[in-house]
């Protein structure tokens, strides 16, 4: 799967395509068909102009499909394989398009090269009011934002984009459009209407005449087809593939172990050695001096070399270079950071939104007078909320495979961009990018981790100091003490209720600001007054975003403080936000609809008790109820109902196993998610501190998904997770009166 | 030198006595199905079965494993290459996300199933609690090893 050897020869031939064509097609070595996505090069829009002009006769492509001579179709997917499941679905959009035989669908991995940049997810993150323009294969913009996600390195896989950008705006396109070339070569030949030529499982038919051929039969001359530049898509009613629960392709070799992911990579013909690394303890410090005078003596060990902001052990296993590893003392340089504890970094929040006060800071939305109708409510509320720092920690260390000879340089790792790899190691070593080649298997998880890159550049390096290839692995303790992090914020809402108890101001000012942009403002209800105030403060850890971003927080202190508003309303927190949401029928929908799963209407059992919350993110609105047993004094996590609407769903068991994973991830930051700080440091250092969530502890759970239609549709990655913190922590009020503003919560029932 | 049969294969290999069989499979003998995770024995990624019984091979030394069976991912299939029933159900209930912990799950659950063929929630709780997935696909799991044990039918991909 990922020898693509054949298709580097092939990218040449795209050379020929038309400059003016957004999708070419060529001829595979030995027949068969390849069409790719492409867009022309050059811009005149205004100053980007000179940016995103490259050479003539340039041709970029960000998804490809081929058709062999043995009828194999095969996707050429420019999203890495984490988890998500879109290596499948992404194959699955295209060859509904195609009309292909979906045994016969091959999924490929396209290689780390510029021309499979992820032209509209870098769009939507740059401009997503482009998104909507009614004919989004228009040009101008086109081409502009495929250079300028070539320019970023934009080959990304996050943001919940893969099926709602590349799915839907290329892999489909090119589906069709190599559907409208088979069927035009057919009609040519066969001397019929191009109108009568129907198509199925990768054949092509022509009823009156009794004619039908394999698409192969058509794959080389339909390269010679006149191209439509904008084939027409099928509408939900003409889907065969899309909508259905079509069983993963990456699957079979994950119960087997064949599956390849970063640290299995065992490059043909190289004699691997390993490296363990220590980094600095406090983010920003560098080695004084260091002592490795036992390590030397130790069996195994190759090297140990001071790379000034790491140190590395070399030897011939992995569990030699960390046994030596952890015999060498090092000194570190002095952190400048003032923040030392969590008590220090939150009262450098709250210094910010000190001088922000009720009414300062940058302002993130405004909507009425909030500030004027507090002052005349006929009741205000008021909370300050926390959230902690959390690590990604996903299941597959952090690992680089590099091998640095001849000004060339190989890297294998596990990574959502391998394009900023490939410019981060080029830059590290003074090559172009030209000579390093990024090999980027399977991910054992990412949730937003593997968006840095700097560990591939830290592999370069011990390769490049060594000769010899190298694979870097860092110990669970490493990742979890050293590495990017879901940022700690504090939150200082208030509310304003009229005599009816209806929210009729909400102020909320906090310091930490990343993305997505909106995920601050709850724009979703009917508030007539409303301040949102970035009121922003330093982090003592490196920021990375985490499986939703910002929603992550701004998801726990905006349903939480709602439910504050219900309760001071004396409302159903369920009812109460069902009549902030009149006039927006989709939210409703989904929350009646998870009234209903979750029988929220009957009095819960003795013990138990439910939250919900609400949060539309990544463009699906996502509802949960949480079921918690507090008999025992602690929490227990019994039931999870999850209602979605992304609009339409492209493979509903795949979105469910991705909305399942998006709750148990929520709620296992909520219930043990926190890192501490000791002298600037991180506490927690492995899965006996920092906890996950285990089978024993997780709550049964149904997913339930609208397919409301007629709306862009939305992600399955992230929307999962940000309702689950809140509504875990309403139903603990429910049933205990205690109301929960800080996290995690199972200590504070230890 | 280290003796122990590998997925019924006698394997000889020049390792310390110290070294975990986790690390002398997976770099001295090239078999990398079986995953580190944690290194001290708490995510369960690592699992193998020394004859037949459940261990974290990251915190196993291979001198355990001297004269002993060593079962690992590689090695539970069926004959001819065929999936084991724990496996085929791991595929009708479209367990996996990124895949990592699978290896270690399922050798948790083959145990688990060897010796009680019909295992309750309790018991799968129990043999199963020491297995991190950060994907979150433990309810498929607990659906997978009933499917396996006959206790449910396997989901049809029509089925959402």
């Amino acid at each position: 799967m990922n020898d693509l050897s054949p298709e580097k020869k092939e990218r040449s031939k795209l050379a020929k395509w038309s400059r003016r064509g957004f999708i070419g097609a060529g001829v595979l070595a030995g027949g068969g068909l390849l069409i790719g996505i492409g867009v022309r090069p050059g811009n005149p829009i205004g100053a980007l102009a000179p940016k995103v002009t490259s050479g003539p006769g340039e041709q970029l492509v960000n998804s490809w499909v081929k058709i062999d001579t043995d009828n194999i179709v095969t996707a050429i997917v420019p999203h890495c394989e984490m988890g998500q499941g879109a290596h499948s679905v992404l194959a699955q959009m295209l060859a509904d398009e195609l009309d292909a035989d979906w045994e016969n669908v091959r999924v490929m991995q396209a290689p780390a090269d510029g021309s499979y940049v992820v032209t509209d997810t870098a769009r939507m993150f740059v401009a997503p009011f482009t998104m909507n323009a009614a004919d989004w294969i228009e040009p101008t913009w086109n081409g502009l934002f495929t250079q300028v996600a070539k320019l970023a390195d934009a080959m990304i896989t996050g943001g919940s984009s893969s099926i709602r950008t590349t799915g839907q705006h290329s892999m489909r396109v090119a589906g069709a459009a190599a559907r409208t070339m088979l069927v035009g070569a057919a009609a040519d030949e066969w001397g019929v209407p191009v109108g009568e030529i129907t198509t199925e499982n990768s054949t092509l038919f022509h009823k009156a005449s009794g004619k039908s051929a394999p698409y192969a039969e058509f794959a080389t001359v339909a390269a010679d087809q006149p191209m439509d530049q904008t084939p027409k898509l099928k509408t939900p009613d003409q889907y065969r593939l899309m909508g259905k629960s079509k069983a993963r392709t990456d699957i079979p070799a994950k119960i087997n172990g064949t599956a390849e992911f970063g640290i299995d990579s065992i490059p043909e013909g190289l004699d691997l050695s390993y490296a363990a690394v220590v980094r600095p303890p406090v983010p920003g410090t560098t080695v004084v001096s260091m002592d490795a005078s036992r390590a030397k003596q130790m069996k195994g060990v190759l090297q140990i070399l001071n790379m000034d902001n790491f140190v590395a052990v070399v030897a011939d296993s992995y569990w030699q270079a960390q046994q030596a590893m952890n015999t060498v003392q090092i000194e570190w340089s002095p952190s400048e950071s003032p923040i030392k504890t969590m008590d220090d970094q939150y009262a450098a929040f709250a210094a910010a939104l000190d001088e922000a006060g009720e009414t300062g800071g940058d302002e993130a939305a405004a909507k009425g007078d909030a500030q004027g109708a507090l002052s005349n409510a006929a009741k205000t509320i008021k909370a300050e909320y926390r959230a902690p720092y959390l690590a990604h920690s996903p299941m597959e260390p952090i690992n680089c495979t590099a091998h640095v000879a001849d000004g060339k340089c190989d890297i294998w790792a596990s990574t959502q961009v391998p394009l900023m790899a490939r410019s981060g190691v080029a830059s590290t070593l003074g090559l172009s990018a030209e000579n390093v080649t990024v090999h980027h298997p399977y991910l054992g998880g990412g949730f937003g981790r593997r968006l840095g890159a700097d560990e591939m550049s830290m592999a370069a390096r011990v390769a490049e100091a060594t000769g010899y290839p190298v694979k870097m692995i860092w110990s669970r303790e490493e990742d979890t003490q050293k590495a990017l992090y879901r940022c700690a914020d504090t939150a200082r809402m208030r509310a304003g209720l009229d005599e009816s108890g209806k929210l009729v101001a909400f102020d909320h000012a906090f310091t930490q600001r990343h993305d997505p942009a909106e995920a601050c403002v709850p724009a979703m209800y009917n508030i007539d007054n409303t301040s949102v105030r970035v009121a922003t403060a330093d982090l003592h850890l490196p920021f990375q975003a985490w499986r939703s971003v910002d929603h992550s927080q701004q998801g726990f202190f905006i349903e939480s403080f709602i439910d504050e508003a219900a309760h001071a309303a004396e409302a159903d927190p369920l009812e109460y936000r069902l009549e902030m949401l009149k006039g927006s029928p989709r939210h409703v929908a989904v929350l009646e609809k998870v009234r209903e799963i979750s029988d929220w209407d009957i009095p819960d059992a003795a013990g138990r008790s439910k939250g919900v919350a609400i949060v539309e993110s990544f463009g699906t609105i996502v509802a949960e109820v949480i079921e918690v047993d507090m008999s025992s004094g602690k929490p227990k996590l019994v039931n999870a109902w999850a209602v979605c609407d992304a609009g339409y769903v492209m493979n509903p068991d795949g979105f469910k196993n991705q909305i399942e994973g998006g709750i148990i991830f929520g709620l296992t930051a909520a219930m043990y998610g926190e890192l501490d700080l000791k002298d600037g440091a991180i506490v927690q250092s492995n899965f006996h501190d920092y906890k996950m969530l285990r089978m024993d502890e997780v709550p049964a759970i149904e997913v339930v998904i609208i397919n409301s239609g007629d709306v862009p549709i939305g992600g399955a990655g992230e929307p999962g997770t940000p309702p689950a913190a809140p509504a875990f922590a309403n139903a603990i009020y429910a049933a205990t009166g205690k109301r929960l503003r800080d996290l995690p919560i199972a200590k504070q029932f230890a | 030198m280290a003796n122990f049969i590998l997925n019924g294969e006698p394997v000889s290999i020049d390792a310390e006595p110290e070294m975990p069989i986790l690390w002398v499979v997976r770099e001295k003998l090239g078999m990398v199905g079986t995953k580190f995770g944690c290194g001290i024995a708490q995510c369960g990624a690592c699992t193998m079965h020394l004859d037949g019984q459940p261990v974290r091979s990251c915190s196993t030394p291979v001198s355990m494993a001297e004269g002993r069976e060593v079962t690992t991912i590689e090695g539970i299939g069926g004959v001819d290459g065929m999936m084991s029933a724990i496996q085929a159900a791991w595929i009708s209930e479209q367990v996996p996300q990124c895949g990592y912990c699978q290896s270690g799950q399922i050798m948790s659950a083959t145990a688990l199933l060897r010796d009680n063929p019909t295992p309750t929630d309790d018991d799968i709780d129990a043999a199963m609690k020491g297995n991190i997935c950060r994907c979150g696909t433990y309810t498929r799991i607990r659906r997978a090893i009933k499917v396996a044990s006959g206790q449910l039918e396997p989901r049809s991909e029509d089925e959402a």
